[in-house]
């Protein structure tokens, strides 16, 4: 897959929505308030706004794994587990994608270049019929999400951003990238995949965080 | 979508639910912080109280109905109807300058909340507490502190409170009067650039010598809360997994360079 095929299509969501809309009874206007000269021009979703940098949320402590030590654990739902090395993850064909990022913090990032190992190679040998995944990582951290959402083409396990490794505190060496759900279902430091029957809710999901996530729908929190 | 919150039921094990509603907010008392930073005091009707540590949304609509939408760390204590957010103005920012310099008493703005299980303290929490907040960072930890003692909760809290020089404080006065009075509330200030002529320390950015005198002053911490900038989390964090503290007992919240 080149550069562009693997870009998500955007919607063509505008955010100049009008005050109050879909938010029935409540209309306020802020007095004084004109917003940015320069609004963005290419859409992002409701509630966001762009930024060139690159920030970090984490909720602990940034875990160092070596990638002598480092395992990806693929778990079906009978038990059976089957463990990817990082000399295994590299002999896999990796592509580079170029994607945007919406983190439900409110920044989105576009045009993002990562290299990485699409999920459907990674599970190519699995026959499983699980219709959910939970995604766990070094450091305790876990999210749910329909295993749908991890195939064809839309999800990867990322190891380079921006043509380097991937540092430690954006989830190196390895992090789930899910580009079109909030950037917390791209799990930081990802160890395994975990397929299931059930959609059992991950760390964010529940603290309050919405179980699925798409920035389009705005889907930040529960019963958004 | 409305009418889904639950009532506040606040067990430990469910944390309650975040409203999906938009509340009128609107501006009662301001005050600035230091130059660039000032605390808005709104009167929410609905709002009914949350926990330390948690935020907000904010969301601002411009007369042609553009919007724009952060979070900000609450600073206050629950209490219904009234919350105080203290807003750092970000250069280039689309937010932060209209909440610092240009919005007055009596502007409106909308808000929901509180939002954030994790980054939390209340006061049935084992301690002893460590706080360790760098520049703006202060704020949710100034949440947990107001919230002890709302509370009249004695659980040992210590402070060490980052800032490039005493001009930088956030509610400067009220946390030395808070700490000389309560011999449980441990207040040190860690200065980057200048701190005052008696300062022992001098100025400069966290040691292992900062984190040591956590430990000492309160016995080791239960739970450690750190806010800041990132390079900032991302070190004090370092220093205490040095010093044995273990990886579970540390909470982070970051914001990173961007914002506004």
């Amino acid at each position: 897959m080149d550069a562009t095929n693997g870009r998500l299509a955007i919607q063509s969501t505008d955010n100049r929505v009008a005050p109050g809309e879909g938010k029935p009874g409540v209309s306020v206007i802020s007095r004084g308030f004109g917003g940015r000269e320069d609004r963005p021009g290419r859409a992002v979703p409701p509630g966001q706004y762009l930024t060139d940098d690159f920030p970090v949320l984490s909720a602990g402590p940034t875990p160092h794994i070596d990638t002598d030590d480092w395992r990806l654990d693929v778990r079906d739902v009978d038990g059976s587990t089957t463990s990817l090395t990082w000399a295994q993850l590299m002999a896999l064909p990796s592509e580079e994608v170029t994607v945007d990022l919406h983190c439900v913090t409110r920044w989105s990032k576009h045009d993002t270049v990562w290299r990485g190992v699409s999920i459907d190679t990674i599970l190519e040998d699995s026959e499983s019929e699980a219709e959910y995944a939970l995604i766990r990582s070094y450091g305790d951290y876990s999210t749910n999400l329909p295993l749908e959402d991890l195939l064809d083409g839309k999800a990867w396990i990322a190891f380079e951003y921006d043509g380097d490794d991937l540092p430690a505190e954006h989830g190196g060496p390895a992090r789930l990238l899910v580009p079109h759900l909030y950037l917390w279902k791209s799990a930081k430091w990802v160890n395994a995949i975990e397929l299931r029957n059930d959609d059992e809710p991950g760390f964010w999901e529940t603290l309050g965080y919405h179980e699925y996530g798409d920035p389009w729908l705005e889907q930040r929190y529960i019963g958004d | 979508m409305q009418g889904t919150r639950e009532a506040t039921s606040q067990t430990p094990a469910a944390p309650r639910r975040t409203p999906s509603r938009w509340l009128r907010a609107r501006i009662l008392e301001t005050r600035m912080e230091t130059r660039s930073a000032r605390t808005l005091v709104l009167d929410v009707p609905g709002w009914d109280g949350h926990d330390a540590g948690q935020h907000v949304d904010v969301r601002l609509t411009a007369p042609d109905g553009y919007t724009a939408q952060r979070s900000y760390s609450i600073a206050s204590a629950a209490t219904a109807d009234e919350l105080e957010i203290t807003v750092q103005k970000v250069s280039g920012g689309e937010v932060s300058p209209y909440l610092v310099e240009t919005a007055a008493v009596g502007d409106e703005f909308e808000l929901r909340g509180p939002v954030g299980g994790w980054f939390r303290w209340r006061a049935v929490d084992d301690g002893p507490i460590s706080l360790i907040g760098g520049g703006s960072g202060i704020v949710p930890l100034m949440a947990m502190i107001r919230a002890r003692e709302q509370a009249g909760a004695m659980t040992p809290f210590h402070l060490t409170y980052s800032a490039r020089t005493p001009d930088h404080l956030f509610y400067a006065h009220e946390l030395y009067r808070a700490a000389e009075a309560d011999p449980n509330l441990q207040v040190v200030y860690a200065f980057t650039r200048a701190g005052i002529a008696s300062d022992i320390r001098r100025p400069g950015r966290l040691t292992s010598n900062d984190i040591a005198a956590i430990a000492g002053s309160n016995g080791a911490p239960a739970r450690t809360f750190i806010c800041g900038p990132n390079g900032f989390v991302e070190s004090a964090t370092q220093l205490l997994l040095d010093a044995g503290h273990a990886a579970s007992s540390i909470r982070t919240e970051r914001f990173g360079p961007s914002g506004g």
